[in-house]
């Protein structure tokens, strides 16, 4: 359409683009960062993602193959918009080396659990155990009224082990958080688990 | 050849080519204070207030485009250095702190003047460092400096515990390469994209109704000629934010002069009515943009920054091109001249010409002059005369501020250095000396507030020691100026807790610190003291000018608010002369 801004025509659009901000999907990212193992990284790390206003769900780190390189798996949700800007922010931190959001492309996800089951009846053990068994997980402590067992797996197969261990009791427990990894494209084609 | 910490600190300093550090002396850092006062090498200037220091480091920054440094003790003297390191990171003006720490063993034990440093300063640096052993303290140092001084510039801070300034080393300095080669992580992208480059051309070369909307990363490039070039090669105005300021000239016939809250009516309707957009080392700033989604809502964006981060934060773009700003212009001419720089519709272009020329008629920059009382506005252009609009400008923060942005023209970069980002009152004085040391030649101008001079007013005596013939403007209103307009534009006059008509005698204060004092209370007065104040050369003279107290900034555009709701210079609403515009 044609309207005019004093002498000049001018051809407008109706509606205005809309460039608002902050408006993506809001849902869960896994970001992977790769880090120089420098005194103090982890605490930049963390400070940049909370000063965003963002709580970090999960964060597990270890040393990679290379010496003094660690590898850091960050869980957090956000907006799709404010994540892209995290990464980029983290993309400009000193000791970061590559950072990438692998959400969207195909990965490997795994999480260490351990937990502490009341098992003070033979048949709550039996009942336990088989549980145990179905999630391929491991008893690694026992003592007369509880059973450790220890379990990898993704979030959903640990959620539903936690879900049928809840009934008996749980007394204690620990995560590790996501550990994730990209999948090479011929496994994603074979698609293998 | 073994030598303690300390001077290997000022071994590497010099090595930077450092001339100067600002600072305060205290028990973490006395090694170095007395490795310098051994060596001679360097010149200091002694601040009274640590924060005096660190406005001093990035006003001397600004000012000449090195790298400023300041250097503190640990404790009060690191946390009362923190906002000036926030203020240069928002602004991205390249510094390098050292502060003092307690000795490593005592590192996290409460000790005396201790505060962890860099844990407080880790989101206001662009990084930090806690050296732990001497044989990394050039290396630290260097990495700071080259860190500080390329791709977005930033403050870097260096805590040095004391007893490393004590020990013996025998460490070499190490290269430039070996400095690049230990921050495998850090690699600023300077070129630009060329596909993307391509893309810009196009768009340019189609665009009906282009704007330029220049900022700080222009200034920091160096990137005027280029400016200047691409501007009056494809004819496209020009607008800049407080940063940007002089990157191109004001009294250049594309210029719109500045944009935003209180940016001028025309570059305001040109940046709301553009198709094309060029967005040149800015960052769409909340000043800048206003209502976000009211925000050149026609146009299409093309961004040049070095910082990726910076592309698509606030507002997302067409065409982001990452890197250098003056590269990227280079690359964009060559580009544009191989296709001819052809404008695809020259008539669209000139109409669009004819109306911004309509639109300055319309709106200047313009205030109702007093025959009675000063006026602020009146006070700048008289600086703006008496200079030749050849001094450098340093604003404290608030309605003078604005004016100063206002009604002096800008014409090389440089010449406006502003707390832009963090909008630090107090940041005029101190910023201003830094900058005189840097720039002796220069003639600097600190325009000041009551309220913000009275912030850091105890540096006037850091001035009078150094012999720094710093001119001080202040235009005392006797309010929290700004802060009082906005009671009165948005909370109904109620003035709550913004009257300072209690303030010291400020030609009694500058002559009880050894300053030349001046004051005006009548319009005839006011060009009568600045020439006065033009013949001294060897110390700081202040000004005192006493102006009509509820004089507003304006034009302004509400916050929160899109350009077409601007209130005008007559107070009046924008709306019913902004029917005939887009939206």
């Amino acid at each position: 359409m044609a309207d005019t801004v004093g002498g000049a025509e001018i051809t407008v659009a109706k509606s205005p683009r809309l460039r608002q901000t902050r408006k993506g999907q809001v849902r869960k990212h896994i970001i992977n960062v790769k880090v120089r193992n420098e005194i103090g990284v982890l605490a930049r790390i963390a400070t940049l993602i909370a000063g965003k206003g963002y709580n970090i769900e999960s964060l597990s780190v270890g040393e990679t193959h290379e010496p003094g390189i660690s590898r850091m798996t960050i869980e957090v949700v956000g907006d799709d918009i404010v994540i892209d800007q995290v990464v980029k922010q983290l993309r400009k931190l000193i000791d970061t080396l590559k950072v990438r959001d692998i959400t969207d492309v195909p990965h490997v996800e795994r999480e260490l659990v351990l937990v502490k089951v009341h098992t003070p009846t033979s048949r709550a053990r039996d009942e336990v155990l088989r549980i145990v068994e179905i999630f391929r997980g491991k008893i690694v402590d026992v003592s007369p009224e509880t059973y450790t067992i220890e379990v990898t797996g993704d979030e959903e197969k640990i959620n539903a082990m936690l879900e049928l261990l809840k009934p008996f009791g749980i007394k204690e427990m620990a995560r590790t958080g996501k550990v994730a990894m990209r999948r090479e494209l011929f496994i994603e084609e074979g698609n293998l688990e | 050849m073994s030598r303690k910490g300390a001077d290997i600190v000022i071994e590497t300093l010099k090595e930077e080519g450092v001339d100067v550090i600002f600072g305060l002396p205290g028990g973490a850092i006395m090694e170095v204070y007395d490795a310098l006062y051994r060596d001679g090498g360097i010149k200091h200037i002694l601040a009274r207030h640590e924060q005096g220091a660190g406005h001093m480091a990035e006003g001397y920054a600004k000012a000449t485009g090195k790298v400023g440094v300041a250097m503190t003790t640990s404790g009060p003297g690191a946390t009362n250095i923190v906002t000036p390191i926030a203020d240069a990171y928002m602004d991205s003006v390249p510094m390098v702190v050292i502060t003092g720490q307690v000795p490593t063993h005592m590192i996290g034990n409460d000790a005396f003047q201790e505060v962890d440093i860099v844990g407080i300063t880790r989101p206001i640096t662009k990084h930090n460092f806690l050296v732990r052993n001497i044989d990394e303290l050039p290396l630290i140092i260097r990495k700071a400096f080259y860190i500080a001084s390329t791709g977005r510039p930033g403050p870097v801070l260096v805590d040095i515990p004391k007893d490393i300034t004590q020990q013996l080393s025998d460490v070499k300095i190490p290269s430039l390469e070996e400095v690049k080669k230990a921050l495998p992580g850090y690699k600023p992208h300077t070129e630009g994209n060329i596909q993307q480059i391509k893309k810009a051309v196009k768009l340019i070369m189609e665009a009906k109704r282009p704007v330029l909307y220049v900022g700080g990363g222009a200034v920091n490039a160096e990137a005027q000629e280029e400016l200047i070039e691409l501007a009056e090669l494809m004819k496209i105005p020009v607008a800049t934010t407080t940063q940007g300021k002089g990157a191109f000239p004001e009294n250049h016939p594309l210029a719109l002069r500045m944009l935003g809250m209180h940016g001028t009516y025309y570059a305001n309707m040109a940046v709301y009515n553009s198709d094309l957009l060029i967005a040149v080392g800015a960052r769409f700033d909340d000043r800048v943009t206003g209502k976000i989604d009211e925000f050149a809502p026609d146009a299409k964006i093309i961004h040049i920054d070095i910082d990726p981060a910076s592309i698509s934060k606030n507002i997302i773009v067409d065409v982001p091109i990452v890197g250098d700003v003056k590269i990227v212009l280079r690359k964009l001419i060559n580009e544009l001249k191989r296709k001819g720089a052809k404008v695809t519709h020259p008539e669209e272009r000139e109409k669009w010409l004819e109306q911004i020329e309509k639109w300055k008629k319309l709106h200047p920059l313009t205030y109702k002059n007093s025959k009675k009382v000063i006026k602020p506005q009146y006070v700048i252009e008289q600086i703006y005369e008496v200079t030749n609009g050849d001094a450098i400008i340093v604003p404290g923060v608030g309605q003078h501020q604005m004016w100063a942005a206002m009604f002096y023209k800008y014409s090389y970069p440089r010449q406006f250095l502003n707390s832009g980002g963090l909008g630090t009152m107090g940041f005029g004085l101190p910023a201003g000396i830094g900058a005189k040391i840097g720039r002796p030649e220069k003639e600097v101008f600190v325009i000041d507030g009551d309220g913000s001079f009275v912030m850091t007013m105890q540096e006037i005596i850091t001035a009078v020691q150094y012999r720094v013939p710093v001119k001080v403007a202040i235009v005392n209103n006797a309010y929290l100026g700004m802060v009082r307009q906005w009671q009165e534009l948005f909370y109904s006059k109620r003035y709550s807790e913004v009257d300072l008509s209690l303030q010291p005698d400020f030609v009694k204060l500058a002559e009880a610190m050894g300053a030349v004092g001046f004051r005006a209370e009548k319009p005839k007065e006011v060009r009568e003291i600045l020439e006065e104040a033009m013949k001294v050369e060897d110390r700081p003279v202040i000004m005192d000018f006493v102006v009509d107290r509820e004089e507003n900034v304006l034009p302004m555009v509400p916050p929160g608010k899109s350009y077409k709701d601007m209130i005008l210079e007559d107070g009046r609403g924008a709306e019913a002369e902004t029917m005939y515009l887009v939206g």
